[in-house]
């Protein structure tokens, strides 16, 4: 007989990450002289990151079986694909 | 020989899944529509995304027409509401359906289902009443959906330094920040009502209880989401 037990992950410690991360995110827009090119790429990194969080520990994605996660990724490759094609369709 | 799982699974609510799915229909609908909506904010991010870098001309500098410390507060607050989400969730989990209660050798008292789902309550209507006070000064001072309205102070200062403030591209700027935040606004606004209508409706009456708590699970799902599409848009519409 196999048990499976998930515990619980730190909600709080999440909560000071993303807290952090917003933090951060405002400084690197405002305070600092980053290349504009080099900006953009760290405050989506850090967006994305922030987003990850959400999704695998607060909508508990990282639990899941895999037949729900991919229900939740199946459209993001399709977004970009969307996002693409209409690039290349002003090109 | 035959192999038997026993679940002790604290993630989620003890109640039969659907056969195949794996998970209860209520989660697994809830799912497909965030799926749903993953595609319709793309539309709208990427239609963001074409329109801004395919012009030629300035966009308006970040924090030169919006007020960044105000809503970077307010991302704050709608993490915050996040986390006592989950909060929530977990209080239910473990059965614990009151407001507030004493714990020994502790200062501070531990806070239930009533408790967190009530703090999630007033921070997205705290969410949504400072997004209404930001578009009501917004247009205030001369931004609207259509650009910077002649006269204003916007107009202004657009007609004084015309490519810190994006006069040439002030009519995207403006429709496209007021869809964007719009939807999104709209959509917290539905979370708040709905979380009021399950805190009034089911959970003041303990309804919910550690063997069935779907309502929390789901409605919690889409809370959170919207607090995910809500980091992206930050980034893109006030730091980028």
């Amino acid at each position: 007989m196999a048990t499976t037990a998930h515990v619980r992950p730190n909600y709080i410690m999440i909560w000071l990450y993303l807290f952090v991360l917003t933090v951060v995110e405002v400084a690197a827009a405002f305070l600092s002289g980053i290349p504009k090119q080099w900006l953009i790429l760290i405050l989506v990194f850090l967006a994305v990151w922030k987003a990850l969080l959400v999704a695998l520990y607060f909508m508990h994605l990282k639990f899941e079986p895999w037949r729900l996660r991919l229900i939740f990724l199946v459209p993001l490759p399709l977004a970009a694909i969307l996002v693409v094609t209409t690039i290349m369709e002003k090109l | 020989m035959t192999h038997a799982t026993h679940t002790a699974d604290l993630m989620r609510p003890p109640v039969p899944a659907e056969p195949g799915a794996g998970v209860y229909s209520n989660k697994l609908g809830m799912w497909v529509f965030l799926a749903s909506d993953v595609m319709f904010f793309t539309a709208l991010i990427g239609s963001y995304i074409i329109l801004r870098f395919g012009m030629t001309d300035a966009w308006a500098a970040p924090g030169a027409v919006l007020n960044v410390p105000l809503t970077g507060l307010n991302t704050f607050l709608l993490i915050c509401s996040s986390v006592s989400m989950v909060k929530a969730y977990a209080a239910i989990a473990d059965g614990k359906k009151y407001f507030l209660r004493k714990v020994a050798g502790k200062t501070l008292q531990d806070g239930g289902l009533k408790f967190w789902l009530l703090i999630t309550i007033i921070c997205g209507a705290g969410f949504v009443g400072v997004q209404v006070f930001e578009y009501i000064t917004l247009v205030g001072h001369g931004l609207t959906p259509g650009g910077f309205r002649e006269g204003s102070l916007m107009a202004e200062h657009a007609a004084a330094d015309p490519v810190k403030y994006g006069a040439a591209t002030a009519g995207l700027y403006g429709s496209t920040f007021f869809t964007m935040t719009g939807f999104h606004g709209f959509h917290v606004t539905c979370g708040v009502v709905s979380m009021t209508y399950l805190y009034f409706r089911k959970v003041l009456p303990e309804k919910y209880s550690p063997q069935d708590y779907r309502g929390i699970e789901t409605i919690g799902l889409y809370w959170h989401f919207v607090d995910l599409v809500w980091i992206i848009l930050f980034t893109i519409v006030y730091l980028i």
